[in-house]
């Protein structure tokens, strides 16, 4: 099975466009190798802690150099490559990643402050073979070009829409006591904190519309 | 980044007691800006304090009948809250106007107050600063400083503070409630919480070592129109060029404070009694002692012309 292949591994891309685009949008569950990050740290004289916390529903116990950001313990220790690193300085969104409900930017927050918390990536929003409502959307939409901000975008995308739902302003709801509306403006400042440089913007906005839409 | 030590805090004092007596410990809550600066070694803590689990993030009404805002509560939840969206739209309108939403579900109040400037040269380490290193120079000051501040500038540094939260809070008069090391607690009004650089900008506020903040209270609502109009590059996302937090009564009196022009919220309420006559007549005021350079005195006009916008669509 091509798509759970460990992605750093250059034999297992033998996908066809069509596969990679999909599996760039589902960003495919890769496989998870027990981790060796605890052993790797002991006797350093580096600071390492225990943390726990469930990653997509699955409960994960890792011992961690304190200065592991959450984007690293998932790349790196978890081997969840889906939540990318662009500029890991949380001006680009690539790593976003929804945590206790809200999404954040994994980048910006250290492992070891998630005890207990619950996070979710884009491997666990849908699989190649069950995408995602949001992932089928932005893959009809063509909302990507070169595939790298796609997870983040699409974690993004997907709480969007669940602020909305919750009642939660933006900077151009006009009337800030009134329910925010599902509108092509409020996707657009919604999803300032993603950057995308092959500016696929238009057609994400679009997959997000349709989303909307279908919820409504 | 460099190496640290890690505790989660269990209550406000003992937090504040660690971080004295432990050299160079931080206290981190949404880190968003403390982890940034800790992966360019600007900040480079041994010791971190995770607050995050303190009870403090609830907003809660005072007897006075205003907000208790709790130090931990998130930027988002505050934008979001009926009773700020109702009666301090200046603070949900200035939250909203700050960063992106995934910063802001995890940004709090009280590190958004304590947030350091965004100049580009505190940012590059290469380059001489005496904000980042006291004694250093001032990269800005000859530099590039387009967007840097043009009141309460030092020969030593002409670094903005870049929220845009602190600057509603300057209008509301809000106040700084903080826990300090030998758990006795002060109550400071935003007014007096920001030093200006003088010869120590490494010092932006009046905090001591291992004060903690535990909430920032807004006194009762005092109507009005609000708004907070924020001048920046881009539409979205991006720091501001100027802002402008105004709260406008009936009869043309109101309150207006500044962002974007200096290391502190800027606000002069003597200036105020002008706000009846138009925005010509209060930044005169204002703005009386700016000192720019060529490259940033467009926000000197820039800041009058937001102001009479402001003005002009409250009298509606």
């Amino acid at each position: 099975m091509p798509h759970s292949r460990d992605l750093r591994d250059p034999d297992a891309i033998n996908l066809d466009r069509r596969e990679l685009l999909m599996a760039a949008a589902a960003a495919a569950a890769v496989v998870t190798a027990p981790s060796v990050a605890g052993a790797q740290q002991a006797g350093t004289g580096v600071p390492s802690m225990k943390v726990s916390f469930t990653v997509n529903g699955k409960a994960r116990n890792l011992e961690l150099d304190t200065r592991t950001t959450l984007l690293d313990a998932l790349r790196e220790n978890l081997h969840m490559a889906g939540s990318k690193k662009g500029c890991d300085h949380g001006q680009c969104g690539a790593c976003t990643v929804i945590v206790d409900g809200r999404r954040i930017n994994s980048c910006l927050t250290l492992a070891v402050m998630h005890e207990g918390g619950s996070i979710t990536t884009i491997e666990g929003l849908g699989t190649p073979a069950k995408l995602h409502p949001m992932q089928a959307a932005f893959v009809k939409h063509d909302g990507y070009q070169c595939g790298y901000c796609t997870p983040g975008q699409i974690c993004s995308a997907v709480a969007v829409l669940g602020e909305i739902e919750a009642g939660i302003p933006s900077h151009v709801s006009a009337d800030l006591n009134a329910r925010p509306q599902a509108t092509v403006a409020e996707f657009r400042e919604r999803m300032s904190g993603n950057i995308c440089r092959c500016g696929a913007y238009s057609n994400i906005v679009e997959a997000i519309t349709e989303v909307a839409g279908r919820k409504a | 980044m460099k190496s640290f030590t890690y505790e989660r805090a269990r209550t406000p004092a003992e937090a504040a007691a660690k971080a004295a007596r432990t050299p160079d410990a931080k206290f981190i809550a949404g880190g968003t800006n403390l982890l940034d600066l800790m992966k360019l070694q600007i900040e480079a803590p041994t010791h971190l304090i995770d607050v995050n689990r303190l009870a403090l993030d609830k907003i809660e009404p005072t007897t006075e009948g205003g907000l208790r805002i709790g130090a931990l509560v998130r930027n988002t939840d505050l934008a979001a809250d009926a009773r700020v969206r109702s009666d301090y739209a200046v603070l949900a309108r200035a939250l909203l106007a700050g960063a992106s939403a995934q910063l802001r579900n995890k940004a709090t109040t009280a590190g958004n107050l304590l947030q350091r400037t965004r100049c580009p040269y505190f940012y590059d380490t290469n380059q001489p600063c005496n904000k980042r290193k006291p004694g250093s120079g001032c990269s800005a000051i000859g530099g590039f400083s387009r967007s840097h501040a043009v009141l309460g500038v030092s020969d030593a540094c002409i670094a903005t503070h870049p929220s845009d939260m602190a600057v509603a809070m300057r209008a509301l008069d809000a106040t700084v409630e903080t826990v300090r090391p030998d758990a006795t607690t002060r109550s400071l009004p935003i007014a007096e919480f920001y030093r200006l650089p003088g010869d120590t900008p490494q010092r932006e506020t009046v905090l001591e070592q291992g004060e903690l903040i535990t909430a920032v209270t807004v006194p009762k609502p005092v109507g009005g129109k609000h708004a907070y109009v924020k001048v920046r590059d881009r539409a979205s996302y991006a720091f501001a060029l100027i802002s402008v937090a105004a709260i406008v009564q009936p009869d043309g009196s109101g309150r207006v404070a500044l962002g974007g022009v200096a290391a502190k919220p800027w606000r002069i309420e003597a200036a105020e009694a002008e706000m009846p006559k138009g925005a010509e007549a209060v930044t005169a005021q204002l703005l009386a002692d700016a000192k720019s350079t060529s490259q940033n005195e467009f926000k000197l006009p820039l800041v009058k012309r937001a102001l009479a916008a402001v003005l002009a669509e409250a009298r509606g």
